[in-house]
């Protein structure tokens, strides 16, 4: 089975990839085609997902949602490792090279808050189709409470930096969010070895898992439209962010200025 | 000095501040018997019932508790500047953490062996597998409570409304600690065969949290 982009989908990724450099490396440009060209693919993964992909052969279109719902599960998962990394390049740049470190502080609030979009996609998309399939909408199980577990981590990783005063923010989030990556495998095993009733996961899951090829194209595409959206959240949450930082450096200086000017009158 | 020096240095100074206030112990222990004769009362257990439900009760009682008190320990060293003293000091930083942690991991104790009888004649308790094993529960899950509670305790400090904002944290990520306490105290108490594996799972998460909160401690005392 061909996991990747079948063959008469490869000229249309190259042909956007060219579209992308052509329009040059400038932000706002690069971001709002980036935009288009993840609507778009959105769009054809939209038009895979409802009217090409066949119907499950035990659920029906019921299990259309399925690619909703796993590519923002693997979108919860990786973008906390993205906060992670970014707080982790923070609290060593936030000595030596402080204006460096703010960089990577508004990058982990864009990845921060991003993961907590996805993660509620992943919990009302999985609540849904867990009531169509299972007849119940919530279940105590592994891979449900461990998500649900993330979901609450970043909720109170968002309150300190709403609730603590600024100055602080950075290196008080910072540190909550290695704590959280230090949790996030811990509750996963303890959880596992509790109870267990979502089903092993469908990729990579051992012999029987891994859905029918002809469900890959609408699969793989969904997954590539919602990463590009995230990555696309990210960057304007992340120029938002430096925006707000510029402002409040500028501000600050305009005010060490006006007292300098005062103590010389 | 030595690293024990300072750390027990901290941890005296900690327990003559409570000596001499029993404030912190006082204000957990009838709050957690509150929690305890509320929950009796929300759900009228019988024999059978409050062995199943006596060990969630009991850990959800001390962490609600401990809550209470941990806001404390630090708020004590914000009067006078203390705490700013504390950062001069050209002591460790972890050492501060520690006796604290120490400190409080003592009080919580306490609470334990006032608290333990009182179960015992609310609940109609009697272990039916190795009651022995709660000596080993009691400690590493009172441990596991009380490091991450004192880090954030000081970490929330800083924030606006501080008394929210650590059982905002500190919930959350204490819920493997949390299931795993109950699942070991509720399975030694009904005989469940195996409830090693749980005490396993808890020792990890004292090890492993007590070294990142003592890593870290640098940083959120330092933090500006």
């Amino acid at each position: 089975m061909n996991i990747f982009f079948y063959q008469h989908d490869l000229p249309l990724v190259f042909l956007a990839t060219t579209i992308l450099l052509l329009l040059g490396w400038q932000f706002k440009k690069l971001l709002s085609a980036w935009l288009a060209l993840t609507l778009a693919v959105l769009a054809y993964g939209f038009y895979l997902a409802i009217f090409v992909a066949p119907a499950d052969a035990e659920q029906g279109n019921v299990f259309r949602i399925f690619f909703y719902h796993v590519p923002s599960a693997i979108m919860a998962l990786v973008f906390p490792y993205v906060n992670f990394v970014a707080a982790l390049f923070y609290l060593g740049l936030r000595r030596s090279n402080p204006l460096g470190a703010l960089k990577a502080d508004a990058f982990a609030l864009a990845a921060a808050e991003v993961t907590l979009v996805f993660t509620t996609i992943c919990l009302a998309t999985g609540i849904l189709w867990g009531k169509a399939a299972w007849g119940i909408w919530w279940a105590w199980d592994a891979r449900l409470t461990s998500l649900l577990l993330l979901w609450l981590l970043y909720v109170s990783y968002l309150l300190v930096r709403r609730f603590s005063s600024t100055g602080q923010t950075q290196t008080l989030a910072a540190i909550l969010s290695v704590f959280a990556a230090v949790d996030v495998p811990i509750v996963y095993m303890s959880i596992r070895w509790w109870r267990t009733q979502h089903p092993s996961p469908v990729f990579f899951g051992g012999q029987d898992s891994g859905v029918d090829p002809s469900m890959m194209p609408a699969f793989l595409w969904n997954w590539l439209g919602w990463g590009m959206w995230g990555i696309f959240l990210i960057a304007l949450r992340y120029g938002l962010e430096r925006k707000r930082q510029v402002r409040a450096q500028s501000i600050a200086m305009h005010a060490i200025d006006a007292g300098l000017e005062g103590n010389a009158c | 000095m030595t690293y024990l020096r300072f750390v027990w240095l901290h941890l005296a100074k900690d327990l003559r501040l409570e000596w001499r206030s029993r404030d912190a112990i006082n204000g957990m222990l009838f709050f957690s018997l509150l929690v305890v004769v509320l929950f009796s009362f929300a759900f009228d257990p019988t024999a059978a019932v409050s062995r199943q439900i006596a060990g969630g009760i009991l850990w959800v009682a001390l962490l609600f508790a401990s809550t209470t008190a941990l806001n404390q320990t630090w708020t004590r060293e914000l009067r006078n500047q203390g705490l700013d003293a504390q950062r001069l000091a050209p002591a460790p930083a972890s050492a501060l953490l520690l006796g604290k942690t120490l400190a409080n991991f003592l009080f919580v104790t306490v609470i334990q062996i006032i608290l333990a009888p009182l179960f015992i004649i609310f609940y109609n308790l009697h272990a039916l597998g190795q009651g022995w094993l709660l000596f080993l529960v009691l400690p590493l899950g009172t441990w596991a409570l009380v490091m991450n509670g004192t880090f954030f305790a000081a970490l929330g400090l800083r924030t606006r409304n501080r008394e929210l904002m650590l059982p905002l944290i500190l919930f959350p990520l204490s819920i493997p600690a949390l299931l795993s306490m109950v699942q070991a105290t509720t399975g030694i108490l009904v005989g469940d065969p195996d409830p090693v594996l749980w005490i396993k799972l808890l020792a990890g998460y004292c090890i492993i949290f007590t070294v990142v909160c003592l890593l870290m401690f640098e940083t959120v005392l330092a933090a500006e």
